[in-house]
């Protein structure tokens, strides 16, 4: 069956496959909240299926009106890329609010 | 008599703030209120402590630097744990004149107002630059748009206020965002909004430190990330 796939399929679903472990494991070890769990497995699988069986994501594709099933991938990934790094620094702020506290607590003590 | 505790926010400052609380200690012996200086020396790296501890000032200190919005918040919250009857924020640069901080807490003595912003655009001697002037029209649509309350002065770092508003005011902002924010907590507690003109000493050494034009990007957005924290 492996020789069905295109090289790039081989390395894009190994890699994928890799992501979907580390993720398992980051929820076993307790550093991944059961909410991030979900979103970041249904998202490794969902690219999982789309490398899989890219002809699924034609089928989107002519249902979004965008012609080919890579654009819908391209302009998906820009989009969850603008919202993980939305995310990121909505969390960096909680952790310099976090240092804000602590540094504020020491001052207020002496 | 009532208390009023005088925050000054104060990053390496050691050039000019032995001058801006001498001439602090003169004016607020003129007060009815017992005042406490209160230095918030957040994180600098030259002897601002030492020179505010000297001066008499409480100081404390942020053992790293963490910006001028949690120098604020600390101020306030210090403000808060000793029962303040009245806060006032100055600048620690010396762009403030201290004979103004009666007018700043004349309407909050008065009971007129919960807050009261010291402008510097209503004060019609101001010769602020043109640049800042124009910035500091950017900033107060900013804060229209943002918080719905309009002001002629939301970067003005002279404010004022009583006890009601020092109890409610809870700041999540760290940095020169925090001017704007303040607006929101005003919206958001419902607290009475005053201005009243101020005078501003432009020096160079205060331009240097004001808020640059092209701050505003950066402040939009940590605005963005503070309503969707």
């Amino acid at each position: 069956m492996i020789n069905n796939f295109l090289p790039v399929q081989i390395v894009f679903g190994a890699f994928l496959l890799f992501a979907v472990s580390r993720v398992m494991l980051r929820l076993k070890d307790g550093t991944l909240a059961l909410n991030n769990f979900i979103f970041w497995l249904g998202l490794f699988i969902v690219a999982l299926i789309g490398v899989v069986k890219p002809e699924l994501t034609t089928i989107l594709a002519q249902k979004l009106g965008i012609n080919r099933g890579s654009d819908v991938v391209v302009y998906a990934s820009i989009l969850l890329l603008f919202y993980v790094i939305f995310r990121t620094n909505i969390l960096l702020e909680n952790l310099r609010h976090d240092l804000t506290e602590l540094v504020r607590k020491l001052a207020l003590k002496k | 008599m009532q208390r009023l505790v005088l925050i000054l926010p104060a990053l390496n400052e050691a050039e000019v703030l032995a001058e801006v609380l001498a001439r602090l200690k003169a004016e607020i012996k003129k007060l009815p209120l017992t005042t406490e200086l209160v230095v918030v020396n957040d994180g600098s790296t030259d002897k601002t402590a030492a020179i505010a501890g000297k001066a008499g000032a409480t100081v404390l200190t942020h053992l790293i630097n963490r910006g001028l919005g949690a120098a604020l918040g600390t101020g306030l919250v210090y403000a808060k744990k000793q029962q303040a009857d009245f806060a006032v924020t100055f600048d620690s640069d010396g762009q403030h004149d201290p004979a103004d901080i009666a007018k700043v807490l004349w309407p909050l003595l008065g009971r007129r107002a919960d807050v009261v912003i010291g402008s510097r655009s209503l004060n019609r001697e101001s010769k602020m630059p043109f640049l800042r002037r124009v910035n500091n029209q950017a900033f107060n649509v900013l804060t229209w748009i943002f918080f719905g309350k309009t002001t002629t002065d939301s970067l003005s770092g002279f404010r004022g206020f009583n006890r009601r508003a020092i109890q409610c005011i809870h700041l999540k902002t760290e940095r020169m965002e925090v001017s704007n924010e303040f607006f929101a907590e005003i919206k958001r507690h419902r607290l009475r909004l005053e201005e009243v003109p101020i005078k501003v000493i432009y020096t160079p050494y205060s331009i240097r430190k004001g808020v640059k034009p092209g701050n505003i990007f950066a402040i939009i957005f940590r605005l963005v990330l503070r309503l969707l924290r």
